[in-house]
């Protein structure tokens, strides 16, 4: 992907599609003019790798209903860095990154409290596009789940479609993003065969290219492994070790080695509090906390 | 099961052998059920057997070409076929679908993608249960006492007047059968969809409802089925003209009202055209079951 330079580098959706609240700051590397429209560009965006955003959580609380499910997280995710977030069932790993999306509202009875920026933009905030977050921090699901009704290619466009991006060039938007998931070759062929016809693996990386398609800053993945066999959890994880190189990547999952092998970083979260998070080298040799070497060193969970 | 061979070496299967006087026993209830089985296909064949033997011998060219003019007292001069009645049926049933369709499929999609849970969405879709369970006749007499006996939209009986009644009659049908299907889209869908940073009507349109789509086709199918085979609703709201007509504005004819104008008849003759006519009534419907089969099968749900 990262070999043949052809990373889609298409407009800077996130800085210009959120709306700048009136006090914030202007953000690094951005216009401070907060329609800047879609030409203007980070200085920096050439391939193989770009900047990308990182992401702060500042108190975060999410319930559903009255039940607290997440209890005042505060937690960075540095740019072009994969965290890992490890922990038990039901700790509040799933729920407190649907929150970083914005995905965790739409649970009925659900919501969240704190605040949550990308950069330096509280994506919570009421200015802000809730659509145009999303965009901006991509998510890939559990189960892979490719659009039914769609072949291959409409599935990997359906997201410049459905959000609206510029078409030009739709092809070129897809290669590159089927590329850039590391599906390309397999698919190339049969591109307007039913993307439910793939193996369980390819699924989801046609999911990851769905995503990658509209060239989002931060990808959001929800064990994207836990239903796909070892051989297609291999090629993930060296997707995702590419992927890097142009999103920062918040990985939840419940197998430690695989937090071991992917993640820069790697934070651990107990009953909806976080216990502790530092470099992955760190937290699986010598933890600060108590609680998290008992858990790396499966005396519970 | 081999009990002899049981009986000299004694196994750990030998203490469940079912004895004789419960072999007896289940012998009995498969009796009873297969009778029962037996006794509910009775009526129905008879009702397929009479259609067909008296249906088919009032079946000719004319007879869906012609308007049931004649006169039935002269033996020289034909009665006439059913083509209004057939054609009838087909606006009346096009315009009803036209109106319950749309409205239907709305509130299906409302009730769950927005509605959900709330009190008003429960509250509605106790209402849609109601209707599910009132009469078709209930249907006419509302609008009888709401648009043929007042002024409302001028008085009289009007093609379209029946048309509402069985629009009325339809939608239950269509809301409860899309939301079903609508309800079984799996959320990851619409999650992946919203995730991409899709507006949320464009989930619902581009997502939702392709996915839901040969499944609400059926239940839509199911509901003009039943809506074409009424009666009641048409009885005092249609009226029933023997011309063929396309004005919905005017009193017009039905393949129910002619079965059940004509059974009414002293007439041989007539009363075996109301046979031709529920015969054809039923093959329309069929044809409609069929294609709801048809394409329910493509249904990538369930």
């Amino acid at each position: 992907m990262t070999s043949d330079g052809s990373i889609p580098q298409t407009a800077d959706v996130t800085s210009d599609e959120l709306r700048e609240p009136p006090s914030s700051p202007v953000r690094r590397q951005t216009p401070a003019a907060p329609a800047g429209g879609a030409g203007s560009s980070r200085p920096t965006a050439t391939p193989p790798g770009k900047q990308a955003h990182s992401v702060r959580l500042e108190k975060l609380r999410a319930f559903y209903g009255t039940a607290e499910q997440v209890k005042g997280v505060d937690l960075d995710f540095h740019a072009n860095e994969v965290t890992a977030i490890i922990g038990p069932s039901g700790c509040g790993k799933s729920t407190m990154i649907r929150c970083i999306n914005r995905m965790h509202e739409e649970i009925p009875g659900a919501h969240a409290e704190g605040r949550v920026l990308l950069d330096d933009t509280d994506i919570y905030d009421s200015a802000v596009d809730i659509v145009a977050v999303r965009r901006a921090i991509g998510m890939i699901f559990q189960k892979p789940n490719p659009f039914p009704t769609m072949s291959i290619f409409d599935n990997v466009a359906a997201g410049l479609r459905l959000s609206g991006v510029g078409r030009g060039d739709l092809h070129g938007k897809v290669e590159s993003a089927l590329r850039g998931a590391g599906i390309w070759d397999e698919v190339k062929d049969r591109l307007g065969q039913a993307g439910i016809g793939l193996s369980g693996g390819q699924q989801q990386r046609l999911c990851i290219a769905r995503s990658l398609a509209v060239d989002p800053e931060v990808l959001l993945m929800d064990e994207p492994c836990s239903a796909l066999d070892p051989i297609a959890t291999l090629k993930i994880e060296e997707l995702i070790d590419e992927l890097k190189q142009r999103v920062t990547i918040v990985i939840v999952t419940h197998n430690m080695q695989q937090a071991a092998r992917v993640a820069d970083r790697t934070a651990f979260m107990l009953s909806g509090d976080l216990v502790e998070v530092g470099p992955t080298q760190q937290i699986f040799t010598n933890p600060a906390d108590q609680r998290t070497e008992e858990y790396v060193t499966g005396k519970f969970g | 099961m081999s009990t002899p061979a049981a009986a000299q070496q004694p196994s750990v299967l030998a203490a469940f052998a079912p004895s004789r006087a419960r072999r007896r026993r289940d012998r009995r209830a498969r009796a009873v059920i297969a009778g029962f089985t037996v006794l509910a296909l009775v009526p129905l064949v008879l009702i397929v057997y009479y259609l067909l033997q008296k249906g088919l011998s009032s079946w000719s060219g004319s007879f869906f070409t012609s308007d049931p003019t004649g006169a039935s007292f002269f033996k020289s001069v034909s009665i006439g076929g059913i083509k209004s009645a057939i054609l009838g049926t087909i606006e009346l049933v096009a315009i009803a679908s036209a109106i319950a369709i749309p409205v239907g499929v709305g509130v299906a999609i409302w009730l769950v993608e927005y509605g959900r849970k709330s009190l008003f969405a429960n509250v509605v879709r106790f209402f849609v249960d109601v209707l599910t369970g009132v009469p078709s006749i209930v249907f006419g007499l509302f609008i009888y006492i709401t648009l043929v006996i007042t002024d409302l939209v001028g008085r009289g009986l009007a093609g379209y007047k029946g048309s509402l009644a069985l629009a009325l009659l339809m939608l239950p049908v269509v809301i409860r059968s899309s939301e079903v299907i609508l309800s079984l889209v799996p959320n990851s869908l619409r999650e992946s969809a919203l995730a991409l940073g899709a507006p949320r009507w464009k989930v619902i349109f581009r997502i939702v409802v392709p996915t839901a789509l040969p499944g609400m086709v059926t239940g839509i199918l199911l509901a003009i089925a039943r809506a074409a085979g009424e009666t009641a609703p048409l009885l005092f709201t249609v009226g029933s003209s023997n011309q063929t007509t396309a004005n919905p504005g005017s009193e017009m004819n039905a393949l129910p009202l002619q079965i059940y104008n004509d059974i009414l008849s002293p007439t041989t003759s007539v009363i075996n055209r109301a046979w031709g006519a529920a015969l054809t009534l039923v093959v329309m419907i069929l044809l409609l079951n069929l294609i709801a089969r048809l394409i329910s099968r493509r249904s990538r749900l369930a």
